[in-house]
Parts: C-alpha cells; structure tokens; sequence
C-alpha cells in the first residue's frame, strides 16, 4: 500500500496482515461481521468476507461473555481480540479483565497466559457525554499484568496494533474517535512499533511534554507555538501507557531539566501523578522546577460544547504549564 | 445394572481419591498443622467423580474455589495439589495460586476462579477455541446453585446457545449459595428451569445417584462432541458442612440436615459397588491405596520448600519485573 490512509485503515489493516498470518487471531464485539456492517466505526470493514463468521464473531451486547470468551480462547493458545465499542462499555468487563485476564499468568505460575488485546475507543470533544467519553487507563495501569497501548497517528496505530496481537499479555488498546480520520502516509506492509518504547516525535532543549494519544497533536502545535517566542519544546509521545518507557522519559527530562505531563483523563490521580512522581524521584536535584500535570477537570465528562471545551485540557493551558516551568524562581 | 461395571469402578476411585483427600484436609485444619482457607467439598464427591468419568483427560474444566473434587476427578496429581494449597514451591501454580486458584493443564484444568460465575464466560472461550479447531474438546464449567443469579451466567448461556459451543454447564446444586438456602435466593423453582430462556437442553439429576448422574454426563459430553451443542445439567447434592472450613452451619434447618445425612452420597455408592458385585474387600483394598497416596501426596507438600521471594516479579508479564 502507498499514499495516505486513515486510522481506521490502518487498524483494519494491521488486523487483517495478523488474521491472514494466524488461524488462531479472532476477533469478537458487537456488530463487528460483514451482517452488521463490519462494525460501528467499521474497523473490521472486509473481514468477514476474508475470514468467515468463525474468526469475525457478531456477539450480543453482551461485555462480560465477550471479555471471558476472549479470555478463555486466549488460555487455549489463540490471540482474540476483543472489541469494546466504547471504552466505558469496559466497566461492564471489569471482573473478566482485572480478576481474569490480568492475572492468570501470575495466579497459574505461568503455566497459562492471555494473549489478549481490547481495542476500545473513546474521546472527549464530540458531545457524547458522561459515560461515551472517558479515557480510563489510569485504573488498567494500577493492575499488575495488563499493558496499555494508545497510538496518535495511522502509522503508529498499524504498528502498535501488530505488537499488541503479537503480544503474550493482555494489552489494552485505546483509540480515539477524534483521530480515526486523520490520515498519513501509510508505512510498509508488516510494519510493528515495538510495546514499551516512546516516541521521540519533536526534539527541543528547554521543557519536554510528556503524552499520549490524541493530546500529542495539541503538544506538537504548542511547541510549534512557543518555538517562535524562542522555547524549544520537546514531544515525548510514550505510544504504550503502562508499563511505559521510562528511561526515554528520564532522558529527555534530564536534558531540558523541566517537563509537563499532559493527558486527556481526568488529572487527579492520573497516570500524570505516576510519572511525575517518578521524574521527582529519579530527578530531584536536577530539575529547574517541579514538575507540572495537566489533565480533564474533575467532574463528569460534560455534554454541552462550552463545558466539554472547559472539561479538556487546550492549548492555551499546556503553554501556560510550559511557561510555568520556565519562569520557576526556586 | 444400568452403567458398564468398569466405568463404576472408576466412578468409585474417584470419588474415594476425593473424599479420603478432603477428610485429611479436615484434619491437618483441625488438628492445626494448616491454616488455610478451605471450602470442603463433603458430600458433592459423587457427582464431580461420574462427571469427570464422562470426559477424556484433554477436555477442558473451569471450576470455583470449592473445586478440590472436580480437580482431583479431573486428574490433577495430589503431590503437587497439596503442595500448592499448602504455599510450596512445588504447588502446581509454585505456590502462587493456592486452592482458590488451582491450574493444571497436563489434567485440562485451566482455570479455578474465586469470583462466583466467572468461569463460566471463559469456558465458552475454552469451547469456541475448540470449535476453530474442530479438535473434539469439550468444556465442563462447575458452579453451584448461587452462581446462577449473576450476570455472567446469563450472558455466557445465551451466548453458548447461540454459537452451538461444545460446553456442559454443570450446575452443582447444593441447596445454598453460602449462606442462603435456595428458595430464598431465587423464585425460579430450578435451576434446570432457566435453561429454557436460552433455548437450551436442561437437564436435572440426583446427583448422588451414580448410574444416573453418570449417564446424563456422558449423553450431554457426546452431544457436545457431535456439535450439536451446550447442556445445562443440575445435578441435585448437598454440602454437608459450613461454606468454608469450620464456618458455622446452625442456619441449616434441622430437617434439611436429615434429609442431607440420609442422602450421603459415600455409604450409598458403596452399596451400589456391593451390588454390581464388588466385595468388601476388593473396595477397602481401593481405599487403602488411595490413603497411602494422599499420606505421601501429604508429605511431598510438607518437605516442599517455600517458594523464593524473586517469584514476586516473574510471571507477572512474559518478561520479568526488574526489581
């Protein structure tokens, strides 16, 4: 394949190269065979004509059969992937993949494991309100054998995805409403981004923002901002959530000596509070200034367009947390 | 004589491997020299051994934290069994499971979940993965009466149904779902009655009846081979002691407790091997044998070391924790 492709492309592409390589990759979710349309965000769009209707399973609404049915093909050796249409459809899984499939490597004494990835989708900024919006990783990060995945651009998605199914653990695999038109050049067929490792996507010398997922775009254009008052941003963007590439982060930081953790979830106890308490640690005497989060308010996700836009971290606030850094008097 | 003569015999053993397992169980708690929690699985012995008697040793069983019979009928050897509930290194899950979380691929159990009704949804898995395969397994997944008012029961039945899986849902209904007898948990006058929401063959059994609780095992574990799909059995029991070891049972109606003592399922299988001509002596001989391989299964767990504190980070991922 050549030329641009979408985000929606470029998963569906990474999943048919597994299917058409695996007998044993499935994929399981509402709507998501040929009959119903090959899914809500047409994500498996062809599939099933490949595939057949054993491989592309159609299931009811129906969250925590679909999550144990991935769970217990996963122990038999196959690489299911489990589509949960919205990520707050999640918590209706909760059991199978906190109690389950996080931990039956470690309870078995890895004589079983669950090569298992949940694609979930989700966003804030199209009015879908209280529980169609939320970005939930920071609770599958405070559990010991799940990895979290989020790619912010096509290329990534391809790569991250193939990882995922290639993956001997359960990896969550968060996407982003508002990124599943973006397009880019597409990569090779085959392409894999490796779990675990961030992504350096722009180099700068003075603060570095650490993020994930869509927010990497509004860190991108802030730093294009802030280059022409003369502050040299660098982009970390960290690709896999948890366990997440510490020493990529530390190393930037070490070098600009200032960093703003930014992401879309709610900021109260966030992923942002765990890597910058880890910057602390690892950082203390050689920061220029502590560390700032910035993240969702604490409330509700709002429905109505004035909240949500209040709700969401913008752009004004990440440069004003980038400033902060950079005029700490100790 | 309704069953083949050899097929009872193994019924016999398995059910004597279970219960002189679980009556040393009781003791070593008893007597002090363990402490562990532990939910006694007297007088559900028969209807795990002639359910287990029915499947090959590749088919795949899911059970529940009162599961010591279901496993041990399944196959899983006592040495490392005991080790693991005793916390050694040796256990099956090198200690880190413990009896609520017993696993044994070698004997087809693949999972034994504390969480009531979750091991139902994974079956289907188990099942479907099969199915794929078109490998022949089947899927047993053990829960008690209480587990059939959850969510997860409802979701993994119809979604069974739906998809033909070769899954046996086998209800052991022991009378109470803890602490809560049957008719106060539910309306539903059997469990076997909810089957029909999901299309599904349901069948209701005395579980303690050996020829019966066998041939409905083997009819629903052929169906499912032949892919004509999932049964719902009830096999009627009762747990003859409290939820957990040394838990208090006085919420037991005193005629309920007779009726229990009178369905006893050991004396009464005895009489049914008496009847197909075993001896007397042919069926202590068993039973002598089977104690000296609980006695030694004992004493591999007790000169098993502890596991290291370094398995703290294996397993946790494919790749270990670095400390």
């Amino acid at each position: 394949m050549s030329g641009k492709f979408s985000m929606v492309a470029a998963i569906n592409r990474a999943i048919d190269e597994a299917m058409a390589e695996d007998e044993g990759v499935i994929l399981l979710g509402e709507d998501v065979a040929a009959k119903q349309g090959g899914g809500v965000f047409k994500i498996s769009s062809g599939l099933t004509e490949k595939y057949g209707e054993h491989r592309i399973r159609a299931t009811p609404i129906s969250e925590q059969a679909i999550m144990g049915a991935c769970v217990g093909a996963a122990l038999a050796g196959f690489r299911p992937i489990a589509e949960i249409m919205l990520m707050n459809f999640v918590t209706v899984a909760m059991d199978q993949i906190v109690n389950h499939a996080a931990k039956l490597r470690f309870m078995s004494g890895g004589q079983t494991n669950v090569p298992l990835v949940i694609r979930t989708t989700t966003g804030v900024g199209v009015g879908f309100g209280g529980q169609h919006s939320d970005m939930l990783e920071a609770w599958f990060a405070h559990v010991p054998g799940l990895k979290i995945v989020t790619p912010s651009n096509p290329a990534d998605a391809q790569g991250l995805m193939r990882s995922a199914i290639a993956c001997n653990d359960p990896v969550i695999f968060i996407e982003n409403i508002l990124c599943y038109g973006m397009m880019a050049e597409a990569p090779e067929a085959g392409h894999r981004v490796p779990l675990g490792k961030a992504a350096v996507t722009r180099e700068g010398r003075d603060c570095s923002i650490v993020t994930y997922g869509r927010t990497v775009i509004d860190a991108v254009t802030v730093a294009d901002q802030l280059a022409e008052e003369g502050i040299s941003v660098e982009v970390i963007d960290l690709r896999t959530i948890a366990p997440y590439d510490e020493e990529t982060v530390v190393a930037s930081v070490r070098k600009t000596g200032r960093a703003v953790v930014l992401h879309e979830a709610v900021k109260a106890y966030g992923t942002g509070a765990e890597i910058s308490a880890r910057l602390h640690e690892a950082l203390f005497n050689e920061l220029k200034a502590p560390v700032q989060r910035i993240g969702g308010a604490f409330s509700a996700v709002p429905m109505a367009n004035a909240l949500e836009q209040a709700w969401i971290p913008t752009k004004d606030g990440i440069k004003a947390a980038v400033r902060t850094t950079m005029s700490w008097k100790a | 004589m309704t069953i083949d003569r050899d097929k009872l015999l193994d019924i016999y053993t398995r059910t004597m491997k279970v219960a002189r397992a679980d009556e040393k169980f009781r003791g070593l708690l008893a007597g002090g020299s363990l402490a562990v929690i532990y939910y006694t699985v007297r007088g559900q012995e028969l209807v795990s051994a002639a359910m287990m008697a029915a499947l090959e040793p590749s088919d795949y069983l899911v059970t529940t934290y009162r599961g010591q019979h279901d496993q041990i009928a399944k196959g899983v050897p006592l040495g490392p069994l005991f080790a693991e509930i005793a916390g050694k290194a040796t256990g099956t899950c090198k200690g880190k499971g413990g009896s609520m979380h017993i696993t044994h691929p070698d004997s087809g159990v693949m999972v034994t979940t504390g969480v009531v009704g979750s091991g139902l949804p994974i079956a289907n898995g188990l099942a479907l993965a099969s199915q794929n395969r078109g490998d022949g397994r089947v899927t047993v997944t053990c829960f008690g009466d209480g587990a059939t008012n959850i969510g997860a029961f409802h979701e993994a039945m119809n979604m069974a149904q739906l998809w033909k899986l070769p899954v046996i849902f086998f209800c052991q209904n022991n009378r109470y779902g803890e602490h809560t007898a049957f008719a106060d948990h539910t309306k539903v006058e059997s469990v076997v009655a909810r089957a029909a929401a999901y299309g599904m063959k349901g069948v209701q059994v005395d579980g303690n009846d050996a020829e019966a609780m066998y041939t409905v095992a083997k009819e629903a574990v052929d169906r499912a081979r032949a892919g004509e799909g999932p049964t719902l059995i009830e096999a009627m029991c009762y747990r003859m002691m409290g939820h957990f070891f040394g838990a208090d049972f006085s919420y037991m109606p005193k005629e309920h407790l007779t009726e229990m003592a009178a369905a006893d399922p050991l004396p009464r299988l005895r009489k049914l091997m008496l009847d197909y001509q075993f001896t007397e002596g042919e069926l202590d001989a068993i039973v002598a044998g089977i104690d000296a391989g609980v006695d030694a299964a004992w004493t591999f767990a007790v000169e098993s070391p502890f596991p290291d504190t370094s398995e703290i980070r294996k397993d946790v991922f494919e790749e270990e924790i670095v400390a």
